[in-house]
Order: structure tokens, then sequence, then C-alpha cells
């Protein structure tokens, strides 16, 4: 095959950049997963093959905190991601379906804003608010905090996968005397479904890991997984943060599977 | 009409978007039983009426009675009118079977009964083998007949169908249009059907309504509107035509006499709202006309054959006039026998069959 110089794999150096991002973007990852199955005490020093730290995780003297952290993180990240996903599907809903109205495009704006908002910033703002109206801290407003910051996450999926869907459905389901209701539960809302498990997921992941708003809101004595980690890592890094941070690790890629096969799945038909 | 129920009536009906008139006073009754078209050119509003008659637009002004019951105010899932979409709206997340069913089950039928009626219609489309399949496993021609099915399995009183020929091809467009005439026939439903495509009106319909501007232009039969076009909006859209600017000098025992640019005389069947002395246009269909090189009376054009377009089944010639613009003289050709056909470069005349001049009213 005669080779065509605008390929941008015939330009040199091309193989070995790549190679460094790659190593740049995964070595960590592998480091801190390879190194959690390590018998030895030490983070550096490998000694063999073992599940002890993934044992310490479960068993060991810091699992209890563990359990309670990880309990209130899945806890939070479910009931977040689950409340958020509907805001953001009745936002769709709304903006996409109400036809042209004043102000949309700022309504849109408004949204999404948030993701490009620094995330210190929304922390800071959110810890002045609750003080603000003396709000107790506690898993309570670490859950208000996490719908609020969901909320854009989930709304992008689901409006993408809405602005794909034409409106002649709908009116074919009234025009077969479905009542508006009956058309959105039973045409619209299977549509939209794909787009809705995505944004529930990325809604789910980005709160199952968020620190820096978590660790702002929460009250005293109030762990998530995150700033649990942060807490026992203060104090030197020890090989069942390796454990953890590969099972989190795992959840993600579980996750993001899953949303990868529901869209694919949904492309074919 | 005589003595048929009205199935739909149309009143004085407007549509307008903010500034814009979609449709300008609309009126008219299609028949029990009819296969009635609206055809025009997109923009003219025929999709607008049909969506009105459906429920999706609302009615500005005036009334849409159905079977005398008033319907302009109902939402589409109260009116007993269903409808076949452009794109067919299949729901993608259902088989074949579930999308002829729904219609049914929201009308509060079992899930059984609704399933066995929704096989009857997949029966009488020829597609029973395809009820488990989902609409993407269908062809175009294939998911045609379902959404078919689907708007018949609730039995409307008024099937609507928007364009629904216009993605397939040729050939399956021309199936499917003997198809939608037989359906029409045997279940006895009235068919309001919205196309661009006048060959299409002219082959299935009972009556047409050709639109333009958001006016009606003409309501007839397809061989009203062809041979007796009102204006030349009409007499232009619908086949092809060639146009003459004439004079009216005298008009008696309904006859119209006429000249042309040049002092040709013309006569020609009078129009009603034509009157002496008026400056109108006179449309003469391509192959109603013949040529010869000599004058056959007195009304026959001088011109000069300019070419040929061999289309098949006939020969189109090109003749520019002595006296008006080119014209365009078809000679079919199971009639070579008859007929010669000239070179380019010719001497000829233009002759008319008997009837065949119409005056437009504008």
């Amino acid at each position: 095959m005669p080779s065509n110089s605008f390929d941008i794999k015939s330009y040199r150096g091309f193989q070995a950049i790549t190679i460094l991002c790659l190593i740049i973007l995964y070595a960590p990852l592998i480091v801190v997963m390879i190194y959690s199955f390590n018998a030895s005490k030490s983070i550096t020093v490998w000694e063999g093959l073992s599940l002890r730290w993934y044992a310490d995780v479960f068993t060991g003297p810091e699992s209890g905190k563990f359990k309670l952290a990880a309990w209130n993180s899945f806890l939070i990240a479910t009931i977040a991601a689950t409340v958020a996903t509907t805001i953001a599907t009745l936002a769709a809903t709304g903006m996409i379906r109400a036809g042209k109205f004043r102000l949309r495009n700022l309504s849109y704006g408004l949204i999404s804003l948030p993701l490009m908002v620094p995330e210190i910033v929304t922390a800071v703002a959110t810890l002045i608010f609750f003080n603000a109206i003396a709000f107790e801290r506690g898993l309570m407003t670490i859950l208000l905090a996490h719908i609020a910051f969901c909320i854009p996450f989930a709304y992008l999926p689901i409006s993408a996968r809405m602005q794909g869907i034409e409106d002649s459905y709908e009116q074919a389901a009234l025009d077969l005397y479905a009542t508006k209701r009956q058309a959105f539960t039973k045409i619209l809302m299977p549509l939209m479904m794909p787009g809705i498990i995505s944004g529930f997921l990325l809604a789910f992941i980005v709160s199952l890991d968020d620190f820096i708003i978590t660790n702002f809101v929460k009250g005293a004595g109030v762990e998530t997984l995150p700033t649990a980690i942060f807490g026992a890592v203060k104090q030197g890094i020890k090989p069942n943060i390796m454990a953890i941070s590969t099972m989190l690790l795992g959840v993600s890629v579980v996750m993001v599977t899953i949303s990868y096969f529901i869209s694919k799945k949904d492309q074919k038909s | 009409m005589e003595n048929r129920d009205i199935a739909i009536d149309v009143k004085n009906a407007v549509k307008r978007y903010g500034t814009f008139t979609a449709l300008k006073q609309i009126s008219l009754s299609i028949a029990d039983n009819e296969f009635f078209t609206l055809l025009g050119p997109s923009g003219c509003g025929k999709t607008t009426l049909l969506r009105m008659i459906a429920g999706f637009e609302d009615v500005t002004e005036g009334t849409i009675h159905l079977y005398g019951e008033e319907i302009a105010n109902l939402p589409p899932n109260k009116r007993p009118v269903n409808t076949v979409f452009q794109n067919y709206a299949l729901f993608p997340h259902m088989d074949v079977l579930e999308n002829v069913a729904f219609g049914l089950e929201m009308r509060g039928w079992s899930k059984r009964d609704a399933k066995a009626k929704a096989g009857q219609m997949l029966e009488l489309v020829q597609l029973t083998q395809f009820a488990k399949r989902k609409p993407a496993q269908l062809s175009g021609g294939q998911q045609q007949r379902v959404a078919l099915a689907r708007a018949l399995a609730p039995e409307p009183k008024v099937l609507l169908l928007d364009e629904p020929l216009s993605a397939l091809d040729l050939k399956l467009r021309k199936a499917m249009q003997l198809e939608l005439k037989h359906l029409q026939r045997e279940t006895g439903i009235t068919f309001i059907f919205v196309t661009h495509d006048q060959e299409e009106a002219l082959t299935m319909s009972d009556r047409i309504a050709v639109m333009s501007a958001g006016e009606l232009q003409q309501l007839g039969t397809a061989r009203e509107i062809y041979e007796t076009p009102r204006n030349t909006f009409v007499a232009d859209f619908i086949g092809e035509t060639n146009l003459l600017e004439v004079s009216v000098d005298k008009i008696a025992e309904g006859r119209a006499t006429c000249h042309l640019g040049g002092g040709h005389e013309l006569t020609c069947n009078a129009v009603e709202g034509i009157n002496v002395g008026a400056k109108v246009r006179m449309s003469l269909r391509p192959e109603r006309l013949f040529i010869s090189d000599a004058a056959t009376e007195s009304e026959s054009l001088k011109g000069r054959v300019v070419e040929n377009i061999f289309a098949g089944t006939d020969i189109t010639t090109i003749v520019d006039l002595a006296e008006g613009p080119n014209f365009s003289v078809r000679t079919s050709n199971s009639d070579r026998g008859n007929r010669r056909i000239f070179e380019p470069g010719n001497d000829v005349f233009v002759n008319m069959e008997h009837g065949a001049a119409r005056l437009l009213i504008d």
C-alpha cells in the first residue's frame, strides 16, 4: 500500500509522542492497581502477590471508618443522581418541547454554566449559603450540594438525546388517542431512556468522587469515601488506600462500560 | 357530492402565525368515502390545513366539522381521525404488531383484542410475517404499510395522509398509489391525501383541491382540473401547457373570438367571468396540438421547428411561433404512422384539436 504523506501516522515522532502521552496518563493508575496487590507494608517495595490490603479494607482497624464512608458515598450518589436526573429530564423536556420561548438560550446557559464555574468557587458559595440560612452541616448538606452540581452533568446527555427525537412521535401518539401523559410515559420516556441512563451514571460517578464541595459542606465527623481517603492519606499512605482506590476505579469503569453498551445498542436499533 | 354525507366541512378557515397568514379563508367540503387530495407546491398551506383537521395546529378563524360535529377545538386524541405521517413516525422501541395495536389500546381495548385486530390489519397490508420486527428492520415501503395499518386499525372516520409516498422510489411509489386506492375502496374510509406531485394526485383522487399561497385555486375531479383549468397557476402546475396572451374581441353563443398580439384570430369556448375587451391567457396542452406543413384551417399558427426531444412514449417538438413564444407539441410514439416528425429548421403550422384551447381567468 502506498503511504499517504498526509496521514498523521506517517509524521516522524508520532508514535513516540503517543506512547509518552499514554504512559503519563495511565502509568500512575497502573502502579496503584499493581501495588494494591502487594504483600508488603511498604508502598514502594514489592514483596509478592497478596489480597491482604483488600482484606484490610473490610476487616482491618480502619475498616469501620471506610465502611461508613462508603455507605455515605453510595447513599448520597444514588439519591443525588436520581433527583438530579429527574430534574434534568423535566428541564430537557421543557427546554426542547416548549418550542421557541424568550430567554431560551439564557436558560440553556444557566443550566450548563455550573460546569464552567471553578469547583472551589461553588464550594465556597455553597458553604456561605448554608451558613447564611443557618442550615446545620451534615449528610443533608452534602446531599443538597450534590443534587445541585449533578444537574448539569445529567442534563447534557439527556438533552442531547432528546434533540434527536422528532416530535412527530408524540404527535403520532396523540393522534392515536393517547393522552399527553401517556404520550410522555409510553413514547417519549422510553425513547429518552438511553440518555436518562447515561445522565444518571454520569451524575452518579461525579457525586461519588467529589471531594472539594463535599469537604466544604460536610459536617464534623461526617465522611464520604473521598474525604475519608484524604484524611487517611494525611497520616501517611498505606497500601489499603491503593486497594480502595482500585475498587473505586473498578466501579467507575463498570459504570462507563454500561453507559457505552447502552448507547451502542441504541445506535443499532 | 350528490346525496352523500359530508365527512369534513371546512368553513372560512384561517391560519395565522404572528403576522404571516398561512391559510386565507379556505372553505371546502369533503364527501363521505371520498379520496380527496390537497395538491400544491411546498408552502401553499396544504399540510397546515391537514394538521388543522388532525388537531396539531389550532384554527385561527373559521370552523371544521366532522360529520356535523364541530372539532376545531378538540385535542388530537379526541378526534376520530388518524394520520399517516410523512416520515411514518413509527415508534422505534415497539415492534410492528405493538405499533399497530397502540391506537386500539389507547382507546381502551384489552391487550389481547388489540393485538388480534392489529394482526388482521397486518394481514390487510400483507406484513403478517414481520409482526415481531422493529420498524428499523423494515424497508421504506414496508414501514409505509405499517404506518397505514397503524392509522387504519382504530377505524377512523377520516384518514389523513401527509405526503406518505414522497420517500419511496418511483416504482414503489406507483405500486403504493394503486394499493392506497384499493385500500380506500376496501375500507370505505374517507381519505384526505396531501401531495405536491400532480401526477400522483391525478392518478388517485376522486377530487382534487389545488392550493397555492394559502388559497384554494380550483376544486374538481382530475379531469376537470386538467382539461378546464381555471387560472394560469392551475394550468401551469397540473401537467404541461403552452400559454398565449390574447385579447377577447367577441363573445357569442358560448364561443369567444380572440386575437394574438400580431392580429391572428382564434376562437374557443367562452368562460364565465371573462368579458369582451379582457386581456387574458389561453392554455393549450401539448398533446392536443399537431404539426403540419400546410395550414389545415385559418386558426393554424405559423412557426419553425427548433428541436425534437425523444422521451420514450412520445416525442416533444419545440416550435418557435411567428406570433408568440416557443410552443411544445407532443406526438405519441404509437401515432407515428399518422404524424410526420419535422426536422429543426422546417417551417410548419401548429394546429389544435377542437376544444383544446382554454381561456384562463388570471
